[in-house]
């Protein structure tokens, strides 16, 4: 199994989250929120995708494919734009980048940067990689490929985002 | 908020642009006024009449997951048009599989369907009793096999018993109901207004069990209380059983103890009784209403509609399956 950048974020919201995701329990489509990130997605900056180019990359590192679809990435400026609907789970959203940047830099792409857009916030973030962070995402993907491969679901996070999570009906219910 | 549209006039439903547009036609072949669905309101739909459809419409249909339901003119549920399976997971598939063909995993999920039907029919008992309807023999009748649910060695011994509670329960139905009979339970074809109510019913029942489980990971023909497979999406089947006592019962005893639904609501025949379309259309709008009713769930602390309870019971049935957490059936708690 390959990890992707949906994992790297997923990961780093909830390792539930992204267990039940990558074993094919898929529940966005039940969530509003997730349907108003998509809208947002296709309507904010509507002259960029004639500028802009989606790019699709693939990596192999320490054995692990790994996956990545960019929906913006200028080239020549080597800036990946990233359109995130709020800005709840930013450090998520930043290990999302941070491993687009590195899937660039596997295949011979430095010094890219990534640019996280929030635009109902109007506000954006500007994400780096540096050789620390690299090292957290070795570990991450052997973490995310270990938790792939094992029958046990993580517990719940019981976390104060759960409430808007599109799985909160699924890990919450009980009787 | 999505909902179901039921079709009882005969008529052409099409594609118009991307919404949905249906055109009656009477018995003459006379158009009457179009009449234009928004697409995003709807859930599924429900059709009783004749309807005239086109392959461009089903393609349609099957791109926003609709489902069709299809019913004749004795009201049986014929089949459904369902779209492609967009929630596939093998994981969830292999480990229904698992929990259907190890005997003693299927037995206990098997048993806590029941356990959860019997707790919702001894809570229905209760109400009436308290309300001037003595249903205490049948209370401690169902109340002393209940342990019998949790011994039973077998799928058979277990359906036995849920064969005795059921006809116990159906006993009641003459004590709780004012100004009609039941006697026996009878189908295909019911033979009066109790059991016509009950078949009819029943049957929508397990189709919104069926459209519930379509939106999970669920596959409906695996099923552990009823046998797997044959005829029917016997997983819908399972799960009907314990939402029956709730949904289906409460609402035809207020049917008629509220004279909503009366005699001439019913076509008799020599040897059947069924609903007239006039009929229907009343025990149709109560049960739409019924679905829509909600209730502030204890878990989740949310308000859910009874129709998103069968959804969260498939849910919890997937935990069980994945070895998250261990199944416990829907009980009524107020």
């Amino acid at each position: 199994m390959s990890v992707n950048g949906t994992l790297i974020q997923l990961f780093h919201i909830c390792p539930r989250e992204m267990w039940l995701h990558t074993h094919g329990i898929n529940m966005e489509h039940t969530s509003e929120t997730v349907y108003d990130g998509k809208l947002l997605h296709e309507t904010s900056y509507s002259q960029r995708p004639e500028k802009y180019t989606e790019i699709t990359l693939s990596a192999c590192f320490n054995n692990i494919p790994l996956t990545g679809k960019i929906d913006f990435y200028d080239a020549k400026q080597k800036i990946i734009h990233e359109t995130k609907r709020s800005d709840k789970a930013e450090v998520a959203h930043e290990w999302q980048a941070k491993f687009y940047i590195w899937l660039l830099l596997l295949n011979d792409i430095p010094d890219v940067q990534a640019i996280l857009e929030y635009p109902k916030l109007r506000t954006s973030t500007t994400v780096q990689l540096t050789s620390h962070d690299i090292l957290h995402l070795t570990n991450t993907i052997s973490t995310i490929q270990h938790l792939q491969q094992s029958d046990k679901c993580p517990d719940k996070i019981q976390s104060k985002i759960c409430k808007s999570c599109s799985y909160y009906e699924l890990c919450y219910i009980e009787e | 908020m999505k909902k179901s549209y039921y079709l009882f006039n005969p008529g052409r439903i099409s594609r118009r642009d991307n919404s949905l547009k249906f055109t009656p036609v009477d018995d003459l072949g006379a158009e009457g006024a179009p009449r234009y669905i928004p697409v995003e309101s709807v859930d599924n739909l429900y059709t009783f009449g004749s309807l005239d459809a086109n392959s461009a419409l089903y393609n349609f249909l099957g791109k926003e997951q609709i489902s069709v339901h299809f019913f004749d003119h004795y009201e049986h549920y014929t089949g459904s048009f369902m779209p492609k399976d967009f929630l596939l997971s093998g994981k969830v598939i292999i480990a229904q599989t698992e929990h259907y063909s190890n005997s003693s995993k299927r037995l206990s999920i098997a048993s806590k369907f029941i356990e959860g039907a019997a707790f919702n029919i001894l809570k229905n008992l209760r109400y009436y009793n308290n309300r001037d309807k003595d249903t205490s023999v049948q209370i401690d009748t169902i109340s002393q096999m209940t342990p019998q649910i949790s011994s039973a060695r077998s799928i058979e011994e277990l359906m036995g018993v849920e064969g005795k509670i059921r006809l116990t329960y159906y006993q009641t139905f003459d004590l709780i109901i004012n100004d009609f009979e039941m006697g026996p339970r009878t189908k295909q074809p019911p033979s009066n207004e109790v059991n016509a109510l009950i078949s009819f019913l029943n049957m929508m029942c397990y189709t919104l069990c069926l459209d519930m489980i379509h939106h999970t990971q669920l596959n409906p023909t695996i099923s552990f209380l009823h046998q797997p497979g044959y005829r029917r999406y016997s997983l819908a089947l399972d799960l009907s059983e314990i939402f029956k006592p709730i949904l289906v019962d409460r609402l035809i005893f207020s049917l008629l103890n509220k004279r909503q639904i009366q005699t001439q609501d019913f076509d008799h025949q020599l040897n059947s009784c069924l609903l007239k379309e006039n009929g229907r259309k009343k025990v149709v709008k109560a049960w739409d209403d019924k679905l829509n009713e909600t209730i502030k769930h204890r878990s989740l602390g949310r308000n859910v509609t009874y129709k998103h309870l069968i959804k969260l019971e498939c849910y919890k049935l997937v935990k069980h399956i994945l070895n998250i957490e261990e199944y416990k059936p829907f009980k009524a708690w107020w």
